[in-house]
């Protein structure tokens, strides 16, 4: 199984000019620990003091914003993109 | 006529790192919304009662307080939009000293989105584009188009399917480029930072969004201003992403620091619609952790169901003392009526939204009848008149002689008093058959 990941260009510089990648993870926590091997200049960017995901992080699954599909709890399907967009995005009637 | 303003630039709110002048809005280390810091030392020079009510009767009587780069010459009369004193709406609500903020006829394009654009389009030239767009549920569209026709810029302007017709021509008319997407706000926004991000294109509320969001504190300026230089005790603000009523609250705090105005504590008071309500539920649940929501409400102007402000709002709401309410489809259109009926002021299904929630408010004692309250009003009803398309029908047609207005006035009224009749009757005017 494996899905797409893709990243806002704000942080491409933590990921050597990479705006997507592949994974295997089979959720979240599962996601964020690949980056936390794969790009460790981005997981200290995207994680907070606790190690949790940043609150401006937004992260979508295919169209869908995944606390809508359970959060954390969703199991990934084979390939899933899966975006990370800044919270900056919405808000302007 | 050129405007100097006061030294600025980017400032994450997070991690409080500066980046300078670009087009950028969101932290590249954190991600955090950033802001426009000002030299605030500068800005006691230039930011005075003098040279504001020196200037012209428009949002850049405040341009010593706004990102507005060297060498620009605004020459669009935006803002300076009424505060009407709302005594008949007051009596029937329980205020006595209630006052309306009508931007439902700010130039050019009827709403507070063009005090907004104009700020960010100013930036747009600066910065270079020839391209600009906005994500929007019609008001912004609607700016953006009208605006960038007479900077002669290109205009791409990304909206929900569903928009409201008026919303829709009131943008093609200006001869932009006008995409519908097949989705709610949220889905067309997270598109734009996408389309952002590929394309060099300046969108005025994505990557251009901490120059544009500044434009909203001029409500402020002029309300402290149209007070006769002072504060109001509360203030009720429409959310959608939650922007605005923080910006209000930014205009009261820096006039208060350059000593314009007395200080004293405002309360903000939030409204939303129930079927897109993420930042009054966070409120009522005394959290500012908002949980995205999926729109289902005729306030369409309001509906983003994950507003990128909203944890500052809920925040800064509760923090003032204020709260926030959210009201269902059938009060937000008692609300237009209420207002048009009482105040001669014709609202967006937005502005039924804040009417009715400021009556709730004071009908559940948040605020008290002597307290000044503000509300603000951010868009024209002519915009939203589907929303009441169940609410009137064309009366018949009546010919064009006396008897038969006489009788069409029966139909309505019924029969006339007898004394009414007797008078009539003296008149030489036969009512009675």
């Amino acid at each position: 199984m494996s899905i797409k990941v893709v990243l806002p260009a704000a942080f491409v510089r933590h990921t050597d000019g990479q705006k997507q990648f592949a994974s295997t993870a089979e959720n979240l926590p599962g996601l964020i620990a690949d980056i936390d091997q794969t790009f460790p200049a981005l997981s200290t960017q995207i994680k907070d003091e606790g190690g949790k995901l940043r609150k401006f992080i937004n992260i979508y699954v295919n169209e869908e914003d995944i606390r809508f599909l359970g959060g954390e709890t969703y199991a990934f399907q084979d390939g899933d993109e899966v975006m990370l967009i800044p919270s900056i995005a919405g808000g302007s009637r | 006529m050129e405007y100097s303003c006061s030294a600025y630039e980017l400032k994450c709110n997070e991690c409080g790192k500066r980046f300078g002048n670009q087009p950028l809005s969101a932290c590249p280390d954190c991600l955090a919304p950033l802001e426009i810091a000002y030299d605030m030392e500068l800005a006691r020079v230039t930011f005075t009662r003098a040279n504001i009510t020196a200037g012209p009767f428009n949002i850049w009587r405040y341009a010593a307080l706004l990102p507005i780069p060297a060498g620009f010459q605004p020459d669009l009369p935006v803002g300076f939009t009424p505060l009407v004193r709302a005594k008949n709406l007051g009596k029937r609500i329980g205020a006595k000293n209630l006052y309306i903020k009508n931007d439902a006829v700010c130039f050019p394009t009827l709403s507070f989105k063009d005090r907004v654009v104009s700020v960010a389009l100013a930036n747009a030239q600066k910065f270079g584009f020839d391209v600009v767009g906005c994500s929007s549920t019609g008001n912004l569209a609607n700016s953006v188009a009208a605006q960038s026709a007479r900077l002669g810029l290109k205009a791409t302007i990304l909206v929900p399917a569903d928009l409201e017709p008026a919303k829709i021509l009131n943008t093609q008319v200006y001869g932009a480029r006008l995409v519908r997407i097949d989705g709610n706000y949220d889905h067309v926004n997270r598109l734009c930072t996408q389309i952002a991000d590929e394309y060099n294109w300046g969108f005025v509320n994505v990557n251009l969004r901490p120059y544009y969001a500044e434009g909203s504190k001029t409500v402020g300026y002029e309300i402290a201003e149209q007070l006769g230089w002072r504060l109001p005790d509360n203030v009720v603000c429409p959310m959608a992403g939650g922007s605005l009523i923080r910006k209000i609250r930014k205009a009261f705090n820096e006039l208060i620091e350059l000593g314009l105005v007395e200080d004293k504590p405002v309360r903000f008071f939030g409204a939303q619609a129930t079927g897109c309500s993420p930042i009054s539920t966070a409120v009522k649940q005394g959290t500012e952790d908002i949980l995205p929501q999926r729109p289902n409400t005729i306030a369409r102007s309001l509906a983003i169901g994950n507003p990128a402000d909203g944890p500052a709002a809920a925040k800064m709401i509760r923090a003032t003392g204020g709260w926030a309410e959210d009201v269902s489809d059938i009060e937000i259109v008692s609300g237009m009526q209420e207002l048009a009926e009482t105040e001669g002021i014709f609202t967006e299904t937005a502005g039924g939204v804040t009417i009715a929630v400021t009556a709730r408010l004071y009908a559940h004692g948040r605020i008290s009848p002597d307290e000044t309250t503000v509300v603000c009003i951010t868009g024209n009803g002519l915009k939203t008149t589907d929303a009441l398309s169940d609410q009137y029908h064309p009366e018949r047609a009546v010919r064009p002689r006396l008897v038969d207005f006489d009788e069409y006035l029966r139909e309505l009224d019924g029969a006339p008093e007898p004394e009414l009749a007797e008078e009539l009757a003296i008149a030489g005017v036969s009512h009675v058959h």
